[in-house]
């Protein structure tokens, strides 16, 4: 009885509003509480959560998602341009241009599964990102990227009579700045309707059918069942996510450039994913938390402040403490990231919650062994 | 028509690059079964042979420089230089047809280290898993690499006799100003011998004869008595010294950089599935054929006709081809579709 009240969609929901809501304040002792950090946790968040959508449903290992996070950041960036600063028509535009982006190259990449799938997502990407860089320069602005210009048309903003003095105008949602806390609030806000989404699809008929489909395809076909609009679906609404968070991207800073398309972006929401927990409801989300957290601390640091920070030890031994671990942070944070992710994929192919799970067993109140591998938790 | 001779060069060229990191990447399929996102830190660390070994050459002591009077001048003059005298000089010149040689050992054991120490464990997971494992792993070396040699590309110029360029025209009865360098007509050959040394190996050894039946099926050869992870292994060491060859000669055409490998990874993994997952003759051949268009797509007459198909031709036709043939070109059935 309590099991099921703790598990029921209302009370998830409650604990995991509260805890976005109240990030502000739990995250002041690991010193992430500024806005900047926290806007990227919940955006990158609201990614990985839609790529778990299609990686962890249904095994389809996309290595293009990062060129609908572009295409978002695209569309909200040219809203701001033509239409108006308010945020809504924004983010609503970026995720309708990624969500038709995403049902053509769906539609085209599912025709293939396993590697040829990843393969066919990774090539359309790589496309968007050259094309973007090269001949789209009208639309793109090539390498400088996109960015706002004060005498943009505005066309709705005109009409409401709001003239931009001086300076770029900002980013507003019906008035309020979206810079700072405030930005931050709107994006987990976002995050919250995201995760409750995920949720209900993680616990629907239709998210049963996609875990069908990733542990035995054949067999779901051989029943008669046509699993190629199931698989579409996912991919559409995985892409809107991904469409969603750029749009959130450009709104926070209102820029847009052709690197957040290429593949290592894709790369590293798929880390993301794979670092919290594939399959899991809030494994994804962890991952990117952490992710953007350690880069934050990590590529901050450097020399100098390594031999602050090991001041207490004697100083031949601080000497070899602060040149092993210089190489890992700074410019090598890149190194502490690689380092990490293949423990985690060695050991811990479950990513985080699977950890969270094992420490569970250790103190006895774990889940039951006959647990469903893959089923939402 | 001259256009089209050298673009056939260029494509040549740019293939035979793809083709052998391809080949690498397919060996280590067909055998392991294994997806590895870190043939192309194998590729860079190729290339990067060629580099310390340059750098390991010209060690030099400061001499006055003699040649300065007024005062006094001190340049830097390698040892090699100071205890050989001219053979010294030519051995430094030839550096990196030299560093093979250096490079053949050390990729070797970087290939069979890589297999024993990580690779095994990874045969039973998942691909998604294998394919995450093996990027970490090319992050590290990556980064490690630009650690020691820094972010900036280093020039390791060709050998002096082979740096100009070769009249190519008049071998053709073309043009006498048609010219193509020397070093690229050289890779270009080195890639055919190796490519043909890897399937003489194959097809004519009693090693490459077991590891053929291997390929087509493991269970039985095991049964037989043979011990067939042992020669994967060094099947795997050959796939990592093949990229690493590939690298080393592949320096003096582009200075390498620490992310070098994964430009080429992208593409070469392009390629392999172009051609066919675990077939060979499929990843040369695409190689080769991606390589050509590529070069093609690039001439002026072309990109003024399609804008920016140069940067995606080779996307457009693998979508294309894996579109229209499900398993590639030479793909073998039930290969990856799970």
């Amino acid at each position: 009885m309590m099991k099921n009240l703790i598990k029921s969609n209302t009370v998830i929901m409650l604990i995991f509003a509260a805890v976005v809501l109240t990030a502000p304040i739990w995250t002041a002792p690991i010193g992430a509480n500024y806005p900047d950090l926290l806007q990227k946790f919940a955006i990158f968040g609201i990614f990985a959560v839609g790529y778990n959508i299609l990686f962890g449903l249904t095994g389809y290992l996309s290595f293009g998602h990062a060129a609908f996070l572009g295409i978002g950041s695209y569309t909200a960036v040219w809203s701001f341009k033509l239409l108006t600063m308010n945020v809504v028509p924004a983010i609503i535009l970026a995720v309708i241009v990624a969500g038709i982006f995403a049902l053509l190259i769906g539609f085209l990449s599912l025709r293939r599964s396993g590697i040829y799938f990843s393969i066919l997502t990774l090539a359309f990407a790589q496309m968007a990102y050259s094309l973007a860089y090269s001949v789209l320069t009208p639309i793109t602005n090539g390498e400088t990227g996109l960015q706002l210009e004060q005498q943009d048309p505005r066309v709705i903003d005109s009409m409401f009579g709001v003239v931009v003095k001086d300076g770029l105008p900002s980013t507003n949602l019906f008035g309020t700045l979206m810079s700072g806390y405030s930005g931050f609030y709107v994006a987990a806000a976002i995050l919250i309707v995201a995760f409750y989404i995920s949720l209900k699809i993680f616990r629907s008929p239709f998210g049963m059918k996609l875990l069908a489909i990733k542990s035995n395809q054949t067999r779901m076909k051989y029943t008669g069942f046509n699993t190629r609009p199931y698989l579409l679906t996912a991919f559409v609404i995985s892409g809107m996510y991904a469409g969603l968070a750029g749009g959130l991207l450009a709104s926070i800073d209102p820029l847009a450039g052709a690197e957040r398309m290429q593949w290592t972006a894709s790369g590293e929401v798929v880390l993301m994913t794979i670092m919290g927990g594939v399959g899991t409801l809030i494994g994804p989300l962890l991952g990117a938390v952490i992710i953007k957290y350690l880069e934050n601390i990590f590529s901050a640091l450097n020399k100098s402040e390594l031999t602050e920070i090991f001041n207490y030890m004697p100083e031949w031994l601080q000497t070899i403490v602060v040149n092993v671990t210089n190489p890992f942070v700074g410019e090598g944070w890149h190194l502490t990231l690689g380092a990490l992710f293949m423990l985690i994929v060695i050991f811990l192919p479950g990513g985080v919650m699977e950890g969270v799970d094992k420490i569970k067993g250790l103190f006895g109140f774990g889940k039951k062994k006959s647990t469903i591998e893959g089923e939402a938790k | 028509m001259d256009a089209i001779l050298i673009q056939l060069l260029n494509g040549l060229d740019k293939g035979a690059a793809y083709a052998l990191i391809a080949l690498g990447l397919t060996l280590a399929f067909g055998t392991l079964g294994i997806v590895n996102f870190a043939h192309g830190a194998l590729f860079m660390l190729g290339a990067f042979c060629a580099v310390s070994f340059q750098k390991i050459l010209t060690i030099s002591k400061k001499v006055k420089d003699e040649s300065i009077t007024f005062f006094d001048a001190y340049k830097e003059k390698p040892y090699l230089e100071i205890w050989w005298g001219d053979t010294g000089t030519a051995i430094i010149d030839y550096a990196v047809p030299l560093s093979i040689l250096m490079a053949i050992p050390v990729m070797l054991l970087i290939g069979f280290i890589m297999e024993r120490g990580l690779i095994r464990h990874f045969y039973k997971r998942s691909h998604a898993e294998q394919i995450l494992v093996t990027f970490g792993l090319a992050i590290i070396i990556q980064e490690v690499i630009r650690h020691f040699f820094g972010a900036n590309p280093i020039p390791t110029p060709a050998p002096d006799v082979v740096s100009g360029s070769a009249a190519v025209g008049v071998f053709f009865g073309l043009n006498e100003n048609l010219v193509y360098p020397w070093w690229r007509l050289i890779y270009l050959a080195f890639s055919l011998a190796i490519i043909s040394a890897v399937f003489a190996f194959l097809k004519f050894t009693t090693f490459g004869m077991v590891v053929r039946a291997g390929m087509a099926d493991r269970e039985t050869v095991g049964l037989l008595g043979i011990n067939i992870q042992k020669r994967f292994t060094i099947v795997f060491a050959i796939a990592a010294l093949v990229a690493g060859l590939a690298g080393v000669m592949y320096a003096p055409i582009l200075p390498p950089d620490y992310h070098m490998g994964m430009d080429f990874l992208v593409l070469s993994f392009v390629v392999v599935v172009v051609g066919g997952m675990g077939s060979l003759p499929g990843a040369v051949a695409a190689g080769f054929l991606l390589g050509i268009l590529q070069s093609f797509a690039s001439m002026t007459e072309v990109s003024s006709l399609f804008p920016g198909i140069d940067q995606i031709i080779i996307y457009l036709v693998a979508v294309i081809i894996l579109l229209v043939r499900p398993r590639g070109l030479m793909g073998r059935e039930g290969v990856f579709e799970d």
